[in-house]
């Protein structure tokens, strides 16, 4: 928000004045101080009345359109689980999905016209801006499933499901699943609402990736109740100590991802 | 068996029909691959005359609608809507199958002068002809060559999708009868050369018309309106009035507002919202500054308007101003101000801005619900934002706060209700 910074201009105004008192007499400098008063009440009065509010001259304060919805630091709409946390994913990820909304394969009408016109400079200034932030995590709480339901979504995460093809999570979003270096994003800490929209977003074709779109082709084998019990137990993780994605090339992926631009082993 | 007879009629009807199309799909059968004029063929190697093509194609802004939102550059694809169908923009790469490597210089001049296609079937006007039938044919070719240039993209083009009867080519020959002369631009005698050359690129090239005019039912322009705004079909968008004199809608623009909005993406007045941000980002910025100066003075030159008529209202909007103006001082005036001059060269002021009092409301209220970055342009490389408000404002509040900032201050607008803003929050983003 712009600050009126009226005490800091009136400041500056009187010192070079007050500074340069002490080499007159003393009635010289009453005199001199009445009139330096006199101009700083006049200058006073011309800022606080005249001057336009004055802006910060920060990334944070230019990417309002980014944090009123995602958090001054990109900690995600509290309350929602609408809006993603962006603080500390990999910042080759974030200027990915900015991509993805501005080619339109992302569907979201703010963010397809926010990105619209961003070179790839100020994108990957503004990514860097979230993925350095360091914020403690909130935890949402999601439904109350069967256990059963949160056993299922246990096994999808940590070992997949053969029979229908489906890779472990962990498979690409790492072992802690906080994600993999430049561009594959952490599962942990996010709300059951968000992970359960963007599976069903890859199904209906409102969210997309680079072809060969890996992502897309596992959400469309995961059945509804899947992905209910995969949200929720993603949803219910602590979130460890450590956050940071894990490095690159730590990740060998079993289909094959455009985003990843790797062969993988094709399933 | 009585009633059966009448049977007959549409069925012959229907064979007519049937076999006018089939006809008709037989005139603009593949045209002969000719070879081309030795003349200009030596034209179009010239890497002096291809950059200069690169400049004008710019000038242009061909690319906005010859490329796919996340296609190839000039490639296609890209579906322009209009209220008759979308008709979608060709490959003009030099793919010989799918894009223009067949065609020689004089069959691009055809299209772009008279409006008719390689195999001479009359183009729909999406292709905005009825512009760029003013450039001169040296311009052309240097274009052309341009094109001619780039790597080569194998992209079939996608089908129209326009409605009967509007899919009938044939219709084209009445609408350009109504509405389309060809012919180069003609310089006025008694006007610098400066504004003869900004003439030319706005009334040509720059195709500003096309956008920034009325249309007519039968979508086509009329010379009275030129360049006095218009709603932009399908698009819900508002390209204003462009005269800088009373009652204009750049009224009190100077001839440095102009450039700046032009070179920059923002000027002291606005902000280009929509597809002005494109055209701003893809062409205008990248204009020599003489070529900006030039339309400039020739936009200075547009006549002044009549004295708009009072606002009519069908109900007392005072209610949703004072509403507007409690979610106003909440949200918006942190940055705007209170009293609507915003920040000079981060904050657009509203007080007096054409986006704002506009004579639709749409250009406001989808600013409102969307947020987001003016065009980042070499100028402006790090622009400040807005954020939007589609999600934290209901229809009613989003209505209340554009019908505030349409009649506050000096504005004198009229009123925007809750039905339009539901109905704008689903306009795609194209």
């Amino acid at each position: 928000m712009p600050q009126h910074n009226r005490r800091r201009r009136s400041w500056y105004v009187r010192r070079p004045y007050t500074s340069g008192m002490g080499t007159g007499g003393s009635s010289n400098l009453s005199m001199r101080l009445r009139w330096v008063l006199l101009f700083a009440g006049l200058f006073y009065c011309a800022v606080a009345y005249a001057d336009p509010p004055t802006v910060p001259d920060t990334l944070q304060q230019r990417i309002a359109a980014c944090t009123s919805c995602h958090g001054v630091h990109g900690e995600g709409s509290s309350g929602s689980g609408f809006f993603p946390r962006l603080a500390g994913k990999p910042a080759g990820y974030l200027v990915l999905q900015m991509q993805n909304f501005q080619h339109g394969l992302r569907k979201y009408a703010p963010m397809e016209y926010a990105t619209r016109l961003l070179t790839h400079e100020y994108m990957h200034e503004i990514a860097e801006y979230f993925s350095a932030q360091q914020v403690p995590y909130e935890r949402k709480p999601g439904p109350a499933l069967a256990s059963s339901a949160l056993q299922r979504g246990e096994q999808l995460v940590t070992a997949g499901d053969l029979s229908l093809k489906i890779p472990p999570c962990q498979a690409c979003h790492g072992k802690q699943l906080t994600g993999t270096e430049p561009s594959v994003p952490g599962l942990v800490g996010l709300p059951y609402d968000y992970i359960s929209s963007q599976l069903g977003s890859w199904r209906t074709g409102t969210r997309a990736s680079v072809a060969p779109d890996c992502m897309a082709e596992i959400a469309n084998r995961l059945a509804p109740a899947d992905i209910s019990a995969v949200s929720a137990w993603l949803a219910s993780r602590v979130v460890p100590v450590d956050t940071h994605p894990q490095p690159a090339n730590a990740i060998t992926p079993p289909l094959h991802c455009g985003v990843l631009q790797t062969s993988g082993s094709g399933q | 068996m009585r009633r059966l007879r009448w049977l007959w009629i549409p069925l012959v009807l229907l064979v007519i029909v049937l076999a006018a199309g089939w006809w008709l799909s037989q005139r603009y059968k593949q045209a002969p691959v000719s070879p081309e004029d030795p003349s200009i063929a030596s034209l179009l190697k010239d890497p002096g005359v291809i950059a200069k093509g690169r400049y004008l194609a710019a000038a242009g802004d061909c690319v906005s609608c010859h490329t796919a939102r996340s296609g190839e550059p000039y490639a296609g694809g890209r579906m322009l809507p209009t209220p008759f169908g979308n008709i979608p923009a060709p490959n003009i790469t030099p793919d010989s199958e799918t894009g223009i490597g067949q065609w020689t210089f004089n069959e691009f001049w055809r299209a772009l002068h008279e409006g008719i296609g390689r195999t001479g079937e009359p183009l729909y006007p999406a292709f905005s002809y009825t512009s760029f039938t003013k450039v001169t044919r040296d311009d052309a070719i240097a274009i052309f060559a341009y094109l001619r240039s780039l790597p080569a993209v194998h992209q079939p083009n996608a089908r129209l999708e326009l409605r009967f009867p509007y899919n009938v080519r044939s219709t084209l020959t009445a609408w350009r009868a109504m509405y389309f002369k060809a012919g180069v631009y003609q310089p006025d005698a008694s006007q610098s050369a400066t504004w003869n050359r900004g003439a030319y690129l706005v009334q040509g090239l720059g195709h500003c018309n096309e956008c920034h005019a009325a249309r007519g039912a039968w979508g086509g322009l009329n010379s009275d309106t030129t360049l006095s705004g218009g709603r932009i079909p399908e698009q819900d968008w508002y390209a204003p009035d462009l005269s800088t004199q009373a009652h204009g809608g750049l009224q009190g623009w100077s001839r440095q507002d102009i450039i700046d909005g032009l070179k920059n993406g923002q000027a002291p007045k606005g902000v280009a919202i929509g597809p002005m941000a494109d055209v701003v980002a893809h062409s205008t910025q990248h204009l020599h500054d003489e070529d900006l100066q030039a339309m400039a003075d020739y936009l200075l030159s547009l006549p002044a308007r009549a004295t708009p008529k009072a606002v009519r209202t069908s109900f007392d909007s005072k209610p949703l101003a004072d509403r507007g103006y409690t979610v106003y001082v909440e949200r918006c005036a942190d940055c705007h101000g209170k009293d609507g001059a915003g920040v000079a060269g981060t904050y657009p002021p509203l007080d007096g801005n054409v986006s704002v009092v506009e004579p639709t409301g749409v250009n406001a209220t989808r600013v409102v619900l969307l947020g987001g970055f003016p065009p980042v342009t070499a100028g402006n490389p790090r622009p400040y934002s807005m954020p939007p408000y589609a999600q934290q404002l209901n229809d009613a509040d989003v209505a209340a706060v554009v019908t505030y900032i349409r009649q506050a201050w000096s504005n004198h607008a009229s009123a925007v209700q809750e039905r339009d803003v539901a109905a704008y929050r689903h306009t795609p983003i194209d």
